[in-house]
């Protein structure tokens, strides 16, 4: 039976259960002048859940349902930010969504499952959790991407991504029974990750675990989008609604990075010395081909899909290094990330309206002279993104490589700083469209009025720079998480 | 008498069956729906097996939950199926390729 303390721990989930059940029935009884509403109790919801993450924290690792559920700092991190990042992207959805005549409760409920998904999965503490919580996720990510149903693309994007990601899924799942059953050969079986953590020393089937761990990193790497397992990202940024590919793009990567931490370094750390160099091949054909085929990209979804791929690399990078100082780096990566790509995506956003999608390059053409505001806040994204210094990018790139470093990788942080230079040159482009092309004949650029859209992309964009500058406190948050 | 052995190997088989089925089909959306519920199957048949030959109840209650997730599953993938064929007229692998680069 679960006890008064198992649902205070999980007091933040129980009661976005509660509140996306209570927006379903809001959307379905609610006159349809006040419909608009939902938008505003959907960010009260989310803020409310961040209050409730934030102020019921423990201290210490707290764990409830006998080890499913485990709620530490790591996941606080991942779930503050992830609920943050929803709440923006619903900022920069509404515009989108009513010109589209796609707004309705169906879009935020979907979104808050799938935050939802994410919360149970930075929070699992069981085999079983993290698939139940990846499943919310990705169910909930089909139906989003789908939701435009009558347009051309985004029902090939959604059945690309369905049937990759299914694929994916059965990997780990399959790679799941194998180290269950590992865990049994010669102990107790267990699907416990901190009980599997010590499996390898007693089991009779080391090979049979070896496999399973295989089999779960394809998995991983097809959840964080690293070759070569990349290939339905181009197609899913590219067909799915911008909102929802800000929200692929921002939350899921974070989602990404708890899977990847909690079953590389919780369920199997015993076994770095084997998944160690596995990552840090992904990482180095992640780095390389991201930043090599996004150059030739002219479509401005796409592009950021391949410097997507490269970014995951970079957080492999410090994943591969399997030290605290490597997870803290990649942690910081993946939230500095997160806002990169929000601001990007954000600006594309404000530019977009019914029947123009804003989503070539060259739609970018002569900005500067257009919408000067905007054009900073794409030239502020791009260069934190080619990490540029002083903006957040930089630090985050430059923790990730002093942590490879500091394991004795030292030819992968020259991959990074290599494929860095390579990603400057398409970061750059973006920006040179914008301020020295001129707009071509009969380009209108038109700026969405909405206010709240403007402000939150503002405060996002200025943050890469804030953060570039002050990045000691969030630093200090993430490397508390690990203990370094 | 069948041995723990064999029943991984069958495993083996099915999964080593619907991956095929996935990369190798290239006329219909549906055989992929097909093949995926094949995979999540041969998954339960190893968790079945260890659970019933290590004495452990646990893998046979993640065979529990793996059934409703690919039962929802399959529900959104036909849904997916269904705008697929309202907006081409067609499921055939090969033309659904709008998107590339």
């Amino acid at each position: 039976m679960p006890t008064l303390y198992d649902i205070l721990t999980l007091l933040p989930e129980l009661y976005l259960v509660a509140a996306v059940c209570l927006i379903l029935l809001l959307d379905a009884f609610m006159k349809p002048a006040q419909r608009p509403q939902l938008h505003w109790i959907s960010i009260v919801v989310l803020l409310v859940a961040i209050y409730l993450v934030v102020a019921g924290q423990p201290e210490q690792t707290a764990t409830a349902f006998n080890g499913m559920f485990v709620r530490d700092h790591v996941a606080e991190i991942l779930k503050v930010f992830a609920l943050g990042l929803t709440a923006v992207v619903f900022v920069y959805a509404r515009p989108y969504m009513i010109d589209r005549k796609l707004f309705g409760g169906e879009f935020y409920s979907l979104m808050i499952f799938a935050v939802l998904g994410v919360m149970v999965l930075v929070s699992a503490g069981n085999l079983v959790t993290i698939y139940l919580g990846l499943a919310l996720l990705s169910l909930s990510s089909y139906a989003l991407v789908a939701l435009n149903r009558d347009a051309l693309l985004p029902p090939e994007a959604a059945i690309k991504y369905f049937v990759l990601s299914a694929l994916a899924g059965g990997m780990l799942l399959y790679g799941m029974s194998m180290v269950y059953g590992a865990s049994g050969m010669g102990g107790t079986p267990t699907l416990d990750l901190a009980k599997l953590h010590d499996v390898m020393a007693y089991t009779t089937a080391p090979k049979l675990l070896l496999l399973g761990l295989i089999f779960m990193l394809v998995g991983i790497g097809f959840e964080l989008g690293v070759a070569p397992f990349h290939m339905w990202l181009p197609d899913v940024y590219h067909g799915a609604p911008t909102p929802v590919t800000t929200f692929i793009g921002a939350v899921s990567k974070l989602a990404a990075f708890g899977l990847a931490w909690r079953l590389l370094e919780v369920g199997m750390g015993d076994l770095s010395r084997y998944w160690q160099p596995m990552l840090a091949a992904l990482a180095t054909a992640s780095l390389v081909l991201g930043n090599l085929v996004a150059i030739v990209q002219t479509n401005f979804k796409r592009m950021m899909a391949y410097s997507t791929i490269s970014h995951m690399g970079y957080v492999l990078l410090g994943l591969s290094a399997a030290t605290p100082e490597g997870y803290s780096a990649a942690l910081f990566y993946v939230i500095c990330y997160a806002l990169m790509s929000a601001a990007a995506f954000g600006v594309m956003l404000v530019l977009t309206r019914a029947g123009f999608e804003c989503e070539e390059i060259s739609d970018f053409k002569g900005l500067n002279q257009k919408a000067p505001w905007m054009a900073f806040l794409m030239l502020l994204a791009m260069f934190s993104l080619a990490g540029v210094p002083p903006l957040f990018g930089f630090w985050a790139k430059v923790l990730v490589l002093e942590a490879a470093i500091h394991a004795d990788m030292l030819w992968l942080a020259i991959v990074g700083i290599v494929a860095a230079f390579i990603g400057l040159y398409y970061y750059l482009y973006v920006i040179k469209v914008m301020y020295f092309d001129t707009a071509e004949e009969g380009a209108v650029v038109e700026v969405k009025a909405d206010t709240s859209l403007r402000v939150v992309l503002s405060v996002n964009a200025l943050a890469l720079l804030a953060l570039g500058l002050y990045w000691g406190p969030l630093l200090a948050w993430c490397q508390r998480a690990f203990g370094v | 008498m069948i041995s723990l052995a064999h029943y991984i190997v069958l495993g083996a088989v099915l999964f080593c069956i619907a991956v095929a089925g996935l990369f190798i089909n290239r006329k219909n959306v549906i055989v992929l729906l097909m093949s995926i519920e094949l995979m999540l199957l041969a998954v339960n048949m190893n968790f079945v097996a260890f659970s019933r030959f290590l004495g452990d109840v646990s893998g046979q209650v993640f065979v529990f939950f793996i059934l409703t997730v690919a039962a929802a599953e399959a529900a959104v993938g036909l849904a997916i199926l269904v705008l697929l064929f309202r907006t081409r007229n067609t499921i055939n692998i090969a033309d659904i390729n709008s998107m590339k680069g």
